[in-house]
């Protein structure tokens, strides 16, 4: 299962009556999957509620952006605001959903996301207001780095973005639900059998059962 | 009315000087004051503090002022599309505070609105809470982080009058109008100055309270930093 595997089972997740804040990378696919049927607004930490898919060429807006810088454009009942009353809906809990993307996650909960000692400092953007407030956080996330290692482990090497905080993690090979210090395997993507996902992931799993495939 | 325009971007940064700590609005490079960072290159103030959420790219934004080694220290939440400004901070020539972008916002709030602090969740357990005040509220726990304090706040505005109110357009009122009298000068440049009585006052974002000089920005030329089109 690829990237946009992992942002259509997410989707699945994406609740009639949500507003939700994606993330950049995966999370932001994941708008392209949601049902049809039901009302969701899609929040943008630089300020906009209710996102649209983007512009047609020439109708690029400057001063429309989402928080990836991309170009976007609104829907009816859209608004805007300031970075302030932003975080004021994500901290202050009125943001349902979060998804992000994560360099490790732990068993603890604990999520790294934000920098790479020595070699990559790019900030941690909002990730620290979303996951420090966030009921709901779903990280979207590969597996294995491209060294085929575990990102999904016992305790985090990387500087932390948040501590105890994720409770659902969505890979290219399984779902998994943080709870009492382990990973308890949920789903096994299309093809991939329990020993693959114990095999990739290094924090404890926990397989109770039969373990169902993803339906995409 | 009490009358906040002045001429050009050169009466408006009259006062700033070396060493100095500058806010500046923008996300990205979405509402930037892009008239008063040339102003800033041109004069070429150095060793100065930057407030802002990003740090412009390599040729546009604060990447201008990164380029010309003006800036000593940057507060910002997220600095990863400028290579200018990692090889700098990697190699310790600019000193960076990476700051969550919420707390970021509402350092610049509380300026403005006179808290000398606030406690937020967000960075508890993570390295941004070292040294700092942690407290439990309700079973969860806080961190505590101090107002900003700045000389001078540079934003843009779409709109705005001689009395030095303002309305911003999308995404671009961003920290723009957080940083409004959150230091001890705020400058405004506008796309359009519009003769005062012309903006509904129903409709101001930030009162001109808040604004010490207004003035008619030249130029912008707005740039797009991830044009991204359906297809």
């Amino acid at each position: 299962m690829d990237k946009i595997g992992i942002a259509k089972r997410i989707a699945q997740e994406v609740q009639n009556g949500f507003y939700v804040n994606l993330g950049i990378g995966i999370p932001t696919l994941v708008a392209n999957y949601v049902r049809e049927d039901i009302e969701v607004e899609f929040q943008s930490e630089n300020g906009v509620l209710g996102m649209g898919p983007f512009p047609f060429e020439g109708e690029e807006d400057a001063d429309i952006i989402n928080a990836g810088k991309q170009t976007i454009t609104t829907l009816p009942g859209a608004s805007f605001f300031d970075s302030a009353t932003s975080f004021s809906m994500i901290r202050g809990k009125h943001v349902h959903l979060t998804i992000l993307g994560a360099m490790e996650v732990s068993q603890n909960g604990d999520i790294a996301n934000w920098k790479i000692p020595g070699k990559m400092v790019k900030g941690m953007g909002g990730a620290m207001d979303l996951v420090a407030s966030a009921e709901n956080i779903i990280v979207a996330m590969m597996h294995t780095n491209k060294e085929g290692e575990s990102k999904i482990l016992k305790q985090c090497t990387l500087p932390l973005t948040g501590v105890g905080c994720v409770k659902k993690v969505v890979t290219n090979l399984a779902v998994l639900e943080v709870k009492n210090n382990a990973f308890y395997l949920l789903e096994r993507a299309p093809g991939v059998s329990v020993e693959e996902v114990q095999k990739a992931t290094e924090g404890t799993l926990i397989v109770e059962g039969e373990i169902p495939e993803m339906r995409i | 009315m009490i009358n906040k325009k002045v001429n050009n971007v050169q009466e408006a940064l009259k006062g700033v000087e070396n060493g100095m700590t500058f806010m500046l609005g923008g996300f990205g490079l979405c509402g930037i004051p892009e008239n008063a960072i040339a102003e800033l290159v041109k004069l070429n103030i150095k060793n100065v503090t930057c407030i802002s959420n990003n740090a412009g790219v390599d040729d546009f934004g604060l990447g201008l002022l990164l380029q010309k080694k003006q800036i000593k220290k940057m507060i910002s939440s997220y600095v990863g599309e400028n290579q200018e400004f990692e090889r700098q901070m990697l190699s310790g020539e600019l000193e960076v505070e990476l700051t969550p972008q919420g707390t970021l916002a509402e350092k610049c709030r509380a300026a403005q609105a006179g808290f000398p602090a606030f406690y937020t969740p967000a960075g508890y357990g993570t390295e941004v809470a070292e040294g700092k005040e942690t407290r439990e509220f309700d079973g969860k726990m806080y961190v505590l982080e101090p107002a900003f304090k700045a000389d001078f706040a540079f934003v843009k505005a779409w709109k705005g009058d001689a009395a030095g109110n303002l309305i911003f357009k999308g995404t671009a009122r961003n920290f723009n109008a957080n940083m409004c009298g959150a230091a001890k000068i705020t400058v405004a440049e506008v796309e359009e100055l519009v003769p005062v009585g012309e903006l509904d006052p129903n409709n101001i974002h930030i009162p001109g309270i808040f604004v010490q000089r207004i003035f008619q920005g030249t130029n912008y030329e707005k740039r797009i930093e991830q044009r991204t089109v359906r297809k």
